[in-house]
């Protein structure tokens, strides 16, 4: 405790609430009740409605909502896959080879999205491999931008892990394939899940990279809501704002209690 | 093991494989031993020693895979961006690009609101973190989980909202306009620099709470008794006792926030402001709007340079905070 008088206590509070409700607190309520809403000229929206909402889950945003599910699906498991896969090949290496590979791998998230947006776009745009108009050099981007992450996450678990239980394992005669299948990657679980639900979140929410090479047959939430945004549709686009929150939100929890049933050291 | 490199395999179906028929071809029946393998594990496996697949090997497969898929595909952005479609010498984009009003606008504008932006979150994640931390209140560890969450949104939910709250007809406005009978509220900077700058600290804000919270965690509280017992007020404490301790997390925490405010993208792009250009602004707006991709590079090119440098740098700097 670092403020014993009570007066100074409630100071503290309320300078906490002034900075924490207006500015993280407001934002994603206003969002939501203009969701429910049809004008907003005035202190506050007028017109309660949830038409927004109906259309939020038909036609073109219900389609991008399936578009973003999808991808953001296909590349967190090809991001765990080779994140995971770098990670514990990382580990076998000696300290400088593991050094460099982990930057090797953490690269991704110093460049600039929208420039691994171009970059995607530049190299396969042509022979030998012509990606571009197609839903995979979407799902390529968002794979590249989230396996940092991935490695990142479960290289981390890697350090933590006691050798001792794979020793142990090996010792009574299990074969590698077999100590990794039913030794490491169990105990990797819990920190395999938070990745796969952080890869999930991010994905979810891209935006830089696909805009700079999404097709139109292929057009992930967050661009929908930005055209329909920049057309002027406001409270449409905060309704699929919300949709696309709360998927986030349900996938999270659901990986996290995946993870508390996997916890069992 | 068989699991984990057919997956792979389908992201790559070009260049990977060549890696992945060395790995399987080599290691038929067992892949190498586990890497702290006891001094017995030789003997045992003696028989099958000659066909193990050396470590390294193993990681060839995901680094092909990522070299395939990033590390070409950026060696081709620079060299596009050497080598201009229209002909013309090397360095001509880089000077036409360096000469435009736009680019130099671009970069001052970047870099004022990454430093400006930086420098808000750090002091507004501080007084946040440390009341969190130090003045709890019922609920602190509700808003740490609110704070986690409000990580996992993308940035742009942030200036959409900014619009309804600061936008011409929007509720600051409509307040001053209910309040004062005037017909236009005094709130117009939305689509100014300043309205990113408010978007970006208030989103990136939680990334620098977050390493100070875990620092405030391990910090010593007995620490604070005895400076308080000893008769030292809070502002002193905070100065000659928290503030050293949680350096480091602001350090690391700071310079991930630089480096992510130098590339944010979609705070600036929901701004829809014309006179507000990032770099990453003027990527877009040059390879998608001109599909000028020589100049588009050539951005791209500075771009990383900025970026790629400072996160060489946050990364030396968290390693040294051990973050």
């Amino acid at each position: 405790m670092l403020v014993h008088s009570k007066t100074g206590r409630w100071a503290a509070w309320c300078l906490f609430g002034l900075l924490f409700l207006p500015l993280f607190a407001l934002p994603l309520l206003v969002v939501v009740t203009a969701s429910f809403s049809t004008h907003w000229s005035g202190a506050f929206p007028s017109g309660p409605t949830t038409e927004n909402y109906a259309a939020a889950v038909r036609g073109e945003s219900l389609r991008a909502l399936t578009t973003s599910l999808v991808t953001a699906l296909v590349a967190s498991l090809l991001a765990l896959t080779t994140g995971t896969w770098a990670a514990l090949a990382a580990a076998r290496l000696k300290r400088r080879g593991k050094r460099s590979m982990d930057a090797l791998f953490m690269l991704p998230v110093a460049v600039p999205s929208v420039v691994v947006g171009l970059a995607v776009l530049v190299a396969f745009s042509k022979p030998p491999v012509l990606l571009n108009g197609t839903s995979s050099i979407v799902v390529l981007a968002h794979t590249i931008l989230v396996t940092a992450f991935a490695h990142q996450s479960v290289s981390a678990a890697i350090v933590r892990l006691d050798p001792a239980y794979e020793q142990a394992a090996a010792s009574l005669g299990a074969r590698p394939a077999y100590v990794l299948w039913r030794v490491k990657l169990p105990l990797l679980l819990p920190s395999l899940t938070a990745a796969a639900g952080l890869c999930f979140a991010l994905s979810m929410g891209e935006l830089s990279a696909t805009m700079m090479l999404y097709p139109p047959d292929w057009m992930p939430l967050p661009v929908r809501i930005f055209t329909a945004t920049d057309r002027g549709s406001l409270f449409a686009g905060s309704a699929v704002a919300v949709v696309l929150m709360a998927t986030t939100l349900l996938v999270l929890l659901a990986v996290s209690r995946v993870r508390t049933r996997a916890t069992y050291r | 093991m068989a699991e984990v490199p057919a997956p792979v395999a389908t992201t790559l179906p070009h260049r990977s494989r060549t890696g992945r028929q060395g790995v399987r071809g080599s290691a038929p029946s067992g892949p190498p031993g586990p890497p702290g393998a006891p001094a017995g594990a030789p003997a045992a496996h003696g028989a099958r020693a000659p066909r193990e697949v050396p470590g390294w090997l193993w990681s060839l497969p995901p680094v092909a895979a990522l070299a395939l898929v990033f590390l070409y595909p950026l060696a081709l952005v620079v060299q596009q961006s050497f080598s201009p479609e229209n002909g013309g010498g090397a360095f001509d984009a880089y000077a036409s690009v360096f000469r435009s009003h736009s680019f130099r606008e671009a970069l001052g504008t970047t870099v004022w609101l990454a430093a400006g932006a930086t420098a808000g979150c750090l002091v507004l994640g501080f007084v946040l973190a440390l009341i969190i931390a130090f003045v709890p209140f019922p609920g602190a560890k509700g808003v740490a989980k609110f704070i986690d969450v409000f990580l996992s949104f993308p940035s742009f939910l942030i200036t959409l909202a900014l619009l309804f709250i600061y936008g011409t007809v929007g509720m600051a406005n409509g307040l001053w306009t209910g309040v004062s009978g005037s017909t236009e509220g005094p709130f117009h900077f939305l689509t100014t620099p300043w309205g990113v700058l408010l978007a970006e600290i208030t989103y990136f804000t939680p990334f620098v709470m977050r390493p100070l919270l875990a620092a405030f965690s391990q910090l010593d509280t007995a620490q604070l008794e005895v400076a308080s017992s000893l008769g030292a007020k809070p502002a002193r404490i905070v100065r000659r006792v928290i503030l050293p301790e949680s350096l480091p997390a602001l350090a690391a925490g700071g310079s991930l926030v630089l480096v992510m405010c130098l590339n944010e993208f979609g705070i600036v792009l929901f701004t829809g402001a014309k006179d507000v250009t990032t770099l990453p602004m003027l990527v877009y707006g040059k390879a998608i709007l001109e599909s000028d991709y020589a100049a588009a590079c050539v951005v791209a090119v500075v771009n990383i340079a900025i970026s790629v440098g400072l996160f060489g740098l946050y990364r030396v700097v968290s390693k040294r905070a051990g973050a």
